[in-house]
């Protein structure tokens, strides 16, 4: 191959995969990221789809896209905005024009620019790039249909199948953009499609056609050079958060020697954990597709009164359904582990987007005084982290436990260090034993004011748990007055003890600053990279980004009143700004919000940040 | 007495039974705790699983593990206990609101996928703990207190529910009937899969003698028929009545009259897969057909629990992933050095 005519050293690149969903771009986007992996970039990818199976063809509801955002340094999200975006049709464009960096560049099938897709996608005049203001972008108009057509002419396929590899020709282009080696592809594409050796070899064909047009068209296009990042070394894998979560447990039942359990009923964008464990057969996984939100964790909570470690996945309105039972858990003083990962609201609202607006419905969405654990996951790989801490609590404290984790970073990907389970903490179950005296089902252990855990089957331990109101000194049914205060205050100190035994909340960036970013759960990538780039730009700032949410970290008043300014960052309407107010009153706080069924943008942190620390 | 040997007494408690007098959820809390007892069952592997009503006050009376939940879902519980252990022998104390109203999706699907429960249905056709609203099994036009006017909706039959979401075992009983409750009971017991007993009990206070035109002693003999496997559908106080099939349809005759005789009568076949007559059976009401006691139906099937635990057996022995660090390390890693 001759020498690179315009080669573009980066640091990082954000490359979108967009076409209509029949167009293959998530297994594109995937392809190319574990080549850029496997490479030694650090990677995030995230993946937007359509809520719709297959919405109607060629027009914007039917796009579905595949970011990535690799670099030679770390990187903490897929990223805002794109360097390269690959638009199969006219409505790909359009979707995504608002998402391109300034003179970024922009690959469409010309093919599919024809009138009847340039007005379906609701194009007003046959040049979308005038339209879009484009001018000054990189714009690649290649005929990948036809050169799809003219590259396997000769194979004897019919021109539905031919037209399907066309994403590998994109694909083929693209990684001659970026000099990416294509074997981890090749080899993809010799597993995935070894029933025809036909298909086999018509898309390995279709890929290296597309690399070498590439290097025919390389006067016009740019390719980029992006070095290997400084990971620590060990084996990594790609993981998505839905899959993290489903891994964590299965590490929590590991290490804590018991059978694992889930309850759950398929609901976007938690699906993935029930279906990944649901795999897990093989590691004696007990899964139980329920009836309904409720039967899911119902059956949860039996199994964890049968002494397994019980789980429940749902999203926003399965959690509004699941409350009741959630309840009963708090009361019977079982462990249970809820994830709910988190999506537009209210009502059915955004199934497909991400929003963080179940916070409040988390903490006190239930009847009564109905304490429990509420932990939230900041990232795709630390969704696992969490998962088994929040099984870790759930048993060690015998509480529920709720888990937040958001469609964003449960659909999102990143490389993921193999981790040694050596390493991580033991889980001692707080099983009963034979030695123990005057023995009733209330009794507590004395430091965390847990009760005991006692499955059926133990002969000498027989005893009723239920929803009724139960004696602090018996665990007989009590109507009492002040026993029920009693119980009230002893559920809410257990949970309130769980900060013994949780990290301290760590500042990052500039301990020192006038201005304290505050953060909770799948923010974490957006609100670190605005904070990392504007430190690098020399301000100060700070970020406390929170994980465990109840109970709070124990240091948690003495960082936030240390700030001239706190500012509460989510993406709802202010509810943990508003939690917070409640905790520490004599505070002032101050709130960026958004609700859109997206991200944050690091842009606008970064603009707002500057505005706060100019003021 | 040997000390090996289990006593009724053996499981009750120290607890003080809060049902009112004459309620009778007493006699099935006799006959439950009878027939474990009978069937020489260990405290510790009972557990007794209940929803809310006056019926799911059940575990706090047992000396076994029990577990008293939330209005409707204990099916659920129930479910999610006998797979995480199923050595356990689970009950599940359920009544026609728990079951039928707030809770009727879960019975169905508990039914459905055939979990090894047994499935207490106390069927007072009241809500009782709330004070005499009517419920899903009142008869329509029941006058109560949320419906002065009469319901103007029909009543589930929850033989027919069960058979029709394609349960394997159903049966009825009478609250003060002990001894035929106790069989109805063991046999329920010893079935695998989901089985569900319907009792017939009287809420004394707000739905007093509801069932009383037919289980009255001095009618009982005609008005209901004792069904068991094998055995001729005989009834009446002189054992005269019979059941036939005429058509598609049960009609009630008299041995020695028209010309029948002993012979022409049906013979009572619970285990039956096909559930046709055992539905036709199930659905008999007074007056035009005695109403159908013991095990209408009796089937094989295969058992959910068990089946999740061979299922997991049978992949656990094929699979090259042992454990957390053979999954993290399969299918596609790099090496970063």
């Amino acid at each position: 191959m001759g020498k690179r005519s315009k080669v573009i050293e980066k640091d990082e690149v954000v490359v979108r995969f967009s076409g209509d969903s029949g167009d293959g771009m998530q297994l594109t986007g995937n392809l190319f990221s574990y080549t850029s992996a496997i490479f030694g970039n650090d990677i995030s990818t995230f993946p937007d789809y359509p809520s719709e199976i297959r919405a109607p063809q060629g027009t914007i509801s039917g796009v579905s896209g595949f970011q990535v955002h690799f670099g030679h340094n770390d990187v903490y999200t897929p990223g805002d905005y794109c360097d390269v975006l690959v638009a199969m049709n006219p409505a790909a464009l359009k979707a995504n024009a608002k998402w391109m960096k300034p003179g970024g560049v922009i690959i469409i099938d010309e093919d599919c620019f024809d009138k009847k897709h340039l007005e379906k996608a609701g194009y007003q005049t046959d040049d979308p790039i005038k339209e879009e203001k484009l001018g000054d972008y990189n714009v690649i108009k290649a005929p990948i249909s036809t050169l799809t057509k003219e590259s396997l002419k000769d194979m004897g396929l019919d021109t539905k199948s031919i037209l399907r590899s066309k994403n590998m020709y994109a694909l083929g282009l693209v990684y001659w953009m970026f000099d990416r080696p294509l074997d981890h592809t090749q080899e993809y594409i010799k597993k995935k499609f070894a029933k025809s050796e036909l298909i086999v070899q018509a898309n390995l064909k279709v890929l290296d056609d597309g690399y070498n047009y590439g290097s025919i068209l390389q006067v016009v296009t740019p390719s980029f050079h992006i070095s290997p990042a400084d990971v620590k070394k060990g084996t990594y894998r790609n993981l998505s958060g839905n899959t993290a979560v489903a891994w964590g447990f299965l590490a929590a039942a590991e290490k804590s020697g018991l059978e694992l359990f889930l309850g759950s009923y398929p609901i976007t964008p938690a699906t993935e954990i029930l279906q990944e464990l649901s795999r897990r057969k093989d590691l004696g996984v007990k899964v139980f597709q329920a009836e309904d939100e409720i039967a899911g964790i119902c059956t949860a909570i039996g199994a964890s009164f049968g002494g397994d470690l019980a789980i429940t996945t749902t999203s926003g309105p399965g959690l509004a359904l699941k409350g009741e039972a959630i309840g009963l858990a708090v009361m019977a003083e079982l462990p249970l582990v809820v994830v709910n990962v988190q999506r537009g609201g209210p009502s059915t609202g955004l199934p497909t987007k991400t929003e963080q607006s179940d916070l409040m419905q988390a903490l006190f969405g239930r009847n009564g005084e109905s304490p429990c654990v509420v932990m939230a996951a900041g990232s795709p790989v630390n969704c696992f982290d969490y998962a088994f801490y929040a099984a870790k609590v759930a048993i060690e404290h015998m509480t529920p436990v709720i888990l937040l984790t958001d469609g964003f970073i449960a659909n999102g990907t990143q490389p993921w260090r193999i981790p040694d389970l050596n390493d991580w903490p033991e889980i001692k179950v707080p099983r009963v034993t034979k030695d123990m005296k005057d023995w009733h089902p209330y009794m507590r252990d004395l430091d965390k004011l847990s009760r005991y855990w006692a499955a059926p089957g133990i002969p000498g331990f027989e005893h009723p748990l239920g929803g009724l109101e139960k004696d602090y000194d018996s665990g007989d049914v009590s109507h009492n007055p002040e026993n029920h205060q009693k119980m009230v205050n002893v559920r809410q100190e257990k949970v309130d003890r769980v900060a013994n035994y949780i990290p301290e909340l760590e500042i990052l960036g500039d301990a020192d600053s006038d201005v304290l970013v505050v953060g909770w759960g799948g923010t974490y990538g957006h609100l670190f990279t605005a904070l990392d780039e504007l430190r690098q730009e020399g301000h100060k700032l700070a970020l406390a980004h929170f994980n465990y949410i109840s109970p709070l970290p124990k240091n948690t008043y003495d960082i936030l009143k240390s700030y001239k300014k706190i500012v509460v960052c989510e993406l709802n309407m202010g509810q943990f700004a508003n939690y917070l107010r409640m905790k520490f009153q004599d505070l002032r706080y101050l709130q960026f919000n958004k609700v859109q069924g997206l991200p944050f943008t690091v842009l606008e942190l970064k603009e707002y940040f500057k505005s706060l620390m100019e003021e | 007495m040997s000390e090996n040997t289990i006593s009724h007494l053996d499981f009750k408690n120290d607890q003080s039974v809060k049902w009112c007098p004459g309620c009778g959820d007493h006699a099935i809390l006799n006959s439950v705790q009878k027939a474990m007892a009978e069937l020489g069952c260990k405290k510790e592997e009972v557990a007794v699983v209940s929803g809310i009503g006056c019926s799911s006050r059940f575990p706090y009376y047992m000396s076994t593990y029990g577990f008293h939940t939330i209005h409707g879902r204990g099916p659920a519980i129930a479910s999610g206990l006998k797979v995480a252990n199923p050595k356990l022998k689970v009950w599940q104390i359920t009544g026609d609101g728990d079951a039928l109203a707030i809770g009727g999706n879960h019975f169905i699907h508990t039914i459905r996928r055939n979990i090894d429960l047994n499935i207490i249905l106390f069927n007072n056709r009241i809500y009782g703990l709330t004070k005499g609203q009517y419920s899903p099994t009142s008869q329509r036009g029941f006058v109560s207190k949320s419906s002065p006017f009469g319901t103007v909706e029909y009543p589930f039959r929850p033989g027919e529910l069960v058979l029709g979401a394609r349960g394997y075992f159903f049966a009825r009983c009478i609250d003060k009937d002990l001894k035929h409750q106790v069989e109805v009971m063991k046999a329920a017991a010893k079935h695998e899969g989901a089985s569900v007993i319907e009792v017939l009990q009287n809420c004394v206070i707000f739905n007093d003698q509801i069932h009383s035109e037919i289980t009255d002693k001095e009618h009982k003999a005609d008005r209901t028929i004792y069904l068991e496997h094998g055995q001729p559908m005989i009834f009446g106080k002189n054992r005269d009545k019979g059941l036939i099939l005429e058509g598609l349809n049960l009609k009630v005759v008299t041995i020695g009259e028209n010309g029948i005789t002993e012979d022409d009568i049906l013979v009572h076949d619970a285990h039956c897969e096909d559930m046709t007559l055992q539905m036709k059976l199930t659905d008999m009401e007074y007056p035009n057909f005695p109403v159908a006691l013991g095990v209408i139906r009796d089937a094989e099937a295969l058992v959910y629990d068990q089946c999740v635990q061979l299922q997991i057996e049978g992949i656990q022995e094929q699979s090259d992933i042992k454990s957390f660090d053979d999954l993290v390390r399969s299918g596609d890693t790099w090496e970063v050095e």
